[in-house]
């Protein structure tokens, strides 16, 4: 069964709310995290939300590292010639976007380093596609956006338990010591106060895109299973006093969230998935009639 | 231990004494000459030093950022252009300091011991700007002087030429040796084995 799919125009404005407005949710958090804040953690963040302020008010990028698209299809299940005409849409507007300047050029030829200019290239932008079985006729279309910049993914990290992390083992503790390990490491570089995206379990590809997946969430959602351990995790990343861009004080994240996989029994991968201050996810929801919100 | 809060205005290019006299925590505002460079730009700096830029660079700053730029009229308009991560020119950071005789590198992240050598060496500065801050940075920038390498390297690698003005930025490297990133790195490993030693 056909569905009815969002027009390209529609692609190009999730988009560009991405690339150029900050969810509410994040923020409202750096709002906060500023108002409490002193020193060089104050300047910086009175930085980002002036820059915030600049970017939504004259469309311009945020971030100039506009980031890999990735786009997470879901709500219904698409058939595969849907899939087809979904992914040339995501890709056309891409390349759109590229142009006018709401995203820079980020596809590069691995080994070259020839960049293709328009954004496109093997595995650029991503598109994922979720089967939706209990969805009806009457269920609306969702797509995630999440533009990943480069210098966030950099400092993301994925540990096999036992023995990449001395001391971590098979358990909630373990999954601690990675995240506090993680963090550290990172010293506020893929541009801290941001998210740490976590997964327990998996495999290593699973795992790292459920991680990425967790990024999506909202940070004032209604917590799951792991509410309280996810709380736990970002005081104890904030009692580091790293700091705003890795320059002391508090905070160094705004939220930590986690998630599972079902893993191999000899397998335990802990997968942290780093988000910048500018975690750029939208969602578009496009009802059954053609309209779309976004939210 | 007389930091300076209040921004001190750096002129680029400027003289070694201006960039010796500041002090790592100080806050700036650059204005002048700012050229972006990133992993192309200093390999090619390093393994092919190219008189084209010489002048231009000579007591001026780097600043490690890839824009985005558009066409504009007969001209280019920078939409955004933050800082990317220094680091990944720490091979070459050194060498290019010396011999384009740079006053200072802008970037995010810090940087490692080569290049805070040759800061100490040169009596320059590496100057922290906010990352993802692309918009508000790009407002500082009045003109869009030149570009080299763009048909070689695209947009994000080229060399922009900048002139940009009251540019915020916080020493975070100085030429004495003093670092932020090495501050905060020793405090948060010590916060760190409290909360392990649980």
């Amino acid at each position: 069964m056909r569905s009815v799919l969002p027009g390209a125009n529609r692609i190009v404005e999730l988009i560009g709310l991405a690339s150029t407005s900050l969810s509410p949710d994040i923020l409202r958090a750096l709002s906060v995290a500023g108002g409490s804040s002193s020193g060089n953690a104050a300047l910086v963040i009175g930085e980002i939300l002036v820059n915030c302020d600049i970017a939504a008010r004259d469309r311009v990028p945020m971030c100039q590292d506009t980031g890999i698209p990735c786009f997470f299809v879901g709500g219904r299940s698409l058939d595969a010639a849907d899939r087809v005409e979904l992914s040339s849409g995501i890709a056309g507007a891409v390349s759109s976007c590229v142009a006018s300047g709401i995203l820079r050029p980020n596809a590069v030829d691995p080994l070259s380093g020839l960049n293709s200019g328009d954004g496109i290239g093997v595995g650029i932008p991503q598109v994922y596609f979720d089967d939706a079985p209990a969805a009806g006729a009457d269920s609306p279309l969702v797509i995630d956006i999440l533009l990943k910049g480069g210098g966030s993914e950099n400092v993301g990290r994925q540990y096999s338990l036992p023995g990449d992390l001395p001391g971590a083992g098979r358990d909630m503790d373990g999954v601690r010591r990675c995240v506090i390990d993680a963090a550290f490491r990172a010293q506020g570089l893929g541009c801290s106060p941001g998210i740490l995206g976590v997964c327990v379990g998996g495999d290593r590809a699973s795992g790292m895109a459920a991680a990425k997946r967790q990024l999506l969430r909202r940070l004032d959602d209604v917590p799951g299973p792991f509410g309280d351990f996810e709380r736990e995790l970002a005081e104890a990343v904030n009692t580091l006093g790293i700091g705003p861009m890795g320059l002391g004080g508090l905070p160094t994240v705004l939220g930590v969230k986690v998630g599972t996989l079902a893993r191999h029994p000899a397998s335990f991968f802990v997968s942290i998935a780093c988000g910048c201050w500018a975690t750029r996810r939208w969602r578009m929801v496009v009802s059954p009639d053609g309209r779309c919100s976004f939210v | 231990m007389g930091l300076n809060l209040d921004p001190t205005r750096i002129d680029s290019p400027c003289t070694r004494e201006a960039t010796q006299a500041l002090r790592a925590g100080d806050r700036v505002l650059l204005s002048g000459i700012l050229v972006t460079a990133r992993d192309m730009a200093h390999r090619r700096m390093v393994q092919a030093p190219s008189d084209e830029v010489r002048d231009v660079l000579k007591n001026a700053f780097v600043y490690h950022c890839g824009p985005v730029v558009l066409p504009d009229g007969g001209g280019w308009r920078v939409m955004s252009a933050g800082p990317t991560t220094s680091m990944r020119e720490e091979p070459f950071q050194a060498a290019v300091i010396r011999e384009f005789g740079l006053r200072g590198v802008v970037g995010k992240g810090g940087m490692g011991d080569a290049t805070a050598s040759a800061l100490r060496e040169c009596g320059g500065v590496y100057l922290h700007a906010t990352g993802g801050a692309g918009a508000s940075l790009a407002s500082r920038i009045v003109e869009v002087i030149g570009v080299h390498f763009l048909q070689e390297f695209g947009v994000p690698e080229a060399m922009w030429i900048l002139r940009v003005r009251d540019f915020p930025a916080i020493v975070t490297m100085d030429s004495t040796g003093r670092s932020v990133h090495r501050d905060v790195l020793e405090e948060s490993s010590g916060a760190m084995d409290v909360l392990l030693r649980r």
